[in-house]
């Protein structure tokens, strides 16, 4: 039974860790597909908390957040598959797949 | 008035997304006719929004369950003051931009791409302005991103290139952040809808964070200092009309959601150090904005920079919103004169970077007194900008102003009359190649309609300097919070 109590909790936490290791990741990697995977990471974070809370109340598993974890899937997807055309064009226009440094602002 | 009756038992929110997403898929289908589908859709939305507006002035908020079905299954539209203000100001500006869009983009092969994702930004933004539900907001902001990355994407090129790939990752983040707020609000409290959640949010560790979280997301999205340095490349190498677009409307889609956020869902939550912290953001960013225009060696550049200083007012939202209930009036009011005199200045940007084939400063002196029109349109647009009286920049800093001093926060009102000096500095500036002696040049031939429509927007600006009154009277028919 305890499990049973526990598996929501740790749906969430699970979720919090994602979300946080895929912001460090976006901060801190260069390439733009690691950028791009990271923003999904913290994405898949975003929906294992939703799941959690989904579990997590009273009265059986609630379906709003199932609805809007894949709503929430089609956005990403959409916004992923930008990004990455985004990225081969700076790429092809660059020769790098990562961002220039931001230089001195003029 | 009869015909107001008659009008107030139709549904005209839902048109406000049909009409520009049907002209976007019109536009894909005859790309030889985009244009005119542009055209033709920014004039029917345009009248939409108009007696959308006269709706809710006349009768109050109106809430439509889209299909019959009840949230959390439907998808609920709210149109209230301040949604069908935010709605006519984006169809005033998106018609000058489509309008002027019909001459920058003539002769351009690819031109229909921009018809498709503008009228897509412009649906997505109405969607948004209508949405009664956190979630809802959340698809609509990421609808709004999508179409606005790939409009500055659109000029090709590296640095239109990497500057659309930065907004983008910065966008992305924002997203995540205010849908993991979104996703801790309904863990808490089991609804989505703004209305149910600004009667139930009481001060407790969850909705905090989600406040903070939702907070920052969205802060990076509107570009506050010193989360702003996307900004300025974006904005800055984009074709004109798209600048515009993003300067004027973009911009204020973020501020928007967060205004909408404090005034109905967190209302109960206490503000004490945050309208502090954001007053510092605030006037850091009218600050180095203001600097940094001051410096920028290109035309748009400059322009640029100015939306990132002025972005800093709307942040006064904070200090505001806990010192005085009515505050956040001010500050709407101010968005919506910045829209209309930014989408002026960008677009005689643009028809001046047209006629001289570049934008620096130090070379447009020729061109600027060969194009009087649009000297002219920059030039009253720019005292809009500043502030300087008669124009509806005016009446938004003396009602931000007065706010101030009402609330005694007399060090805002400070930042207000300190970055409107900056702002006269970098306006004259712009203008200054223009009363250099010199000889006149027309530049290369150019359509009529660029020149005509940043004349007709900055007049409109000293126009909204006479509509204080209204605007406030349909911002009094806002669906405030639940209290709580």
């Amino acid at each position: 039974m305890a499990a049973d109590v526990l598996t929501p909790q740790i749906y969430l936490l699970c979720g919090v860790l994602l979300f946080v290791l895929g912001l460090h990741a976006l901060v801190v990697r260069r390439h733009l597909l690691l950028k791009i995977l990271a923003v999904n990471v913290m994405g898949s974070g975003v929906f294992m908390v939703l799941l959690g809370v989904a579990a997590g109340g009273e009265g059986g598993v609630d379906p709003v957040p199932h609805a809007l974890v894949i709503t929430g899937i089609v956005v990403a997807v959409s916004a992923t598959a930008v990004a990455l055309v985004l990225m081969l064009r700076v790429k092809a226009a660059t020769g790098l797949a990562r961002l220039p440094r931001s230089g001195p602002e003029d | 008035m009869p015909w107001m009756d008659v009008m107030a038992d139709m549904a005209l929110a839902p048109w406000l997304v049909i009409l520009p997403l049907a002209g976007a898929l019109l536009a894909g289908l005859w790309p030889a006719a985009a244009r005119w589908w542009g055209l033709l859709t920014a004039l029917l939305t345009l009248v939409m929004a108009l007696l959308l507006a006269l709706q809710v002035h006349a009768h109050g908020p109106m809430i439509l369950d889209l299909g019959g079905w009840a949230p959390p299954l439907g998808i609920t539209l709210v149109a209230d003051g301040l949604a069908s203000l935010m709605l006519l100001m984006t169809a005033v500006v998106g018609l000058a931009i489509s309008l002027h869009a019909l001459g920058y983009l003539a002769g351009e092969g690819r031109g229909h791409w921009f018809w498709i994702l503008w009228l897509w930004l412009w649906a997505a933004m109405n969607a948004l302005y209508l949405s009664g539900d956190v979630f809802n907001l959340y698809v609509t902001l990421e609808l709004v991103v999508l179409a606005s990355v790939a409009l500055v994407a659109l000029a090709g090129g590296a640095a239109p290139l990497v500057a659309a790939m930065r907004y983008l990752l910065v966008s992305l983040l924002g997203s995540m952040a205010y849908l993991m707020g979104v996703a801790l609000l309904y863990g808490a409290y089991g609804v989505l809808g703004l209305q149910a959640l600004g009667a139930q949010v009481a001060l407790s560790a969850a909705p905090m964070l989600a406040a903070v979280l939702m907070t920052v997301g969205l802060l990076a999205k509107s570009a506050l200092f010193p989360l702003h340095v996307w900004l300025p490349p974006a904005h800055g190498s984009a074709p004109a009309p798209v600048s515009a677009a993003l300067s004027a409307l973009v911009v204020k889609v973020s501020f928007y959601l967060i205004l909408r956020l404090w005034l109905t869902v967190f209302p109960a939550l206490p503000l004490s150090g945050l309208d502090v912290l954001m007053g510092v953001l605030a006037a850091g960013a009218v600050l180095w904005g203001g600097l940094m225009a001051l410096r920028a060696p290109r035309l748009k550049q400059v322009v640029a920079y100015s939306t990132v200083a002025q972005v800093g007012y709307l942040f006064l939202l904070f200090p505001f919103l806990r010192a005085h209930p009515e505050g956040w009036k001010a500050v709407v009011f101010f968005a919506v004169a910045h829209g209309v005199a930014k989408a002026a200045v960008f677009l005689a940007a643009g028809t001046l970077q047209r006629a001289a084939g570049h934008d620096r400063l130090a070379d447009l002196g020729a061109v600027m007194r060969g194009r009087l029109k649009t000297s002219f349109a920059l030039g009253i647009a720019g005292a809009g900008l500043v502030g300087l009286p008669f124009t509806g920049g005016f009446i938004a800093k003396w009602l931000l102003v007065q706010t101030a001093l009402e609330a005694g926060l007399w060090i805002w009102a400070l930042v207000v009359l300190g970055g409107g000096l900056l702002a006269g500095a970098y306006v004259f500036r712009l203008l200054g190649p223009a009363f250099e002696p010199g000889p006149a040049d027309r530049g290369r031939p150019l359509p009529a309609v660029m020149e005509w429509v940043p004349l007709a927007l900055a007049l409109l600006t000293i126009g909204l300097g006479f509509a204080g009154t209204p605007a406030l009277s349909l911002l009094a028919r806002t669906l405030a919070g639940g209290g709580g």
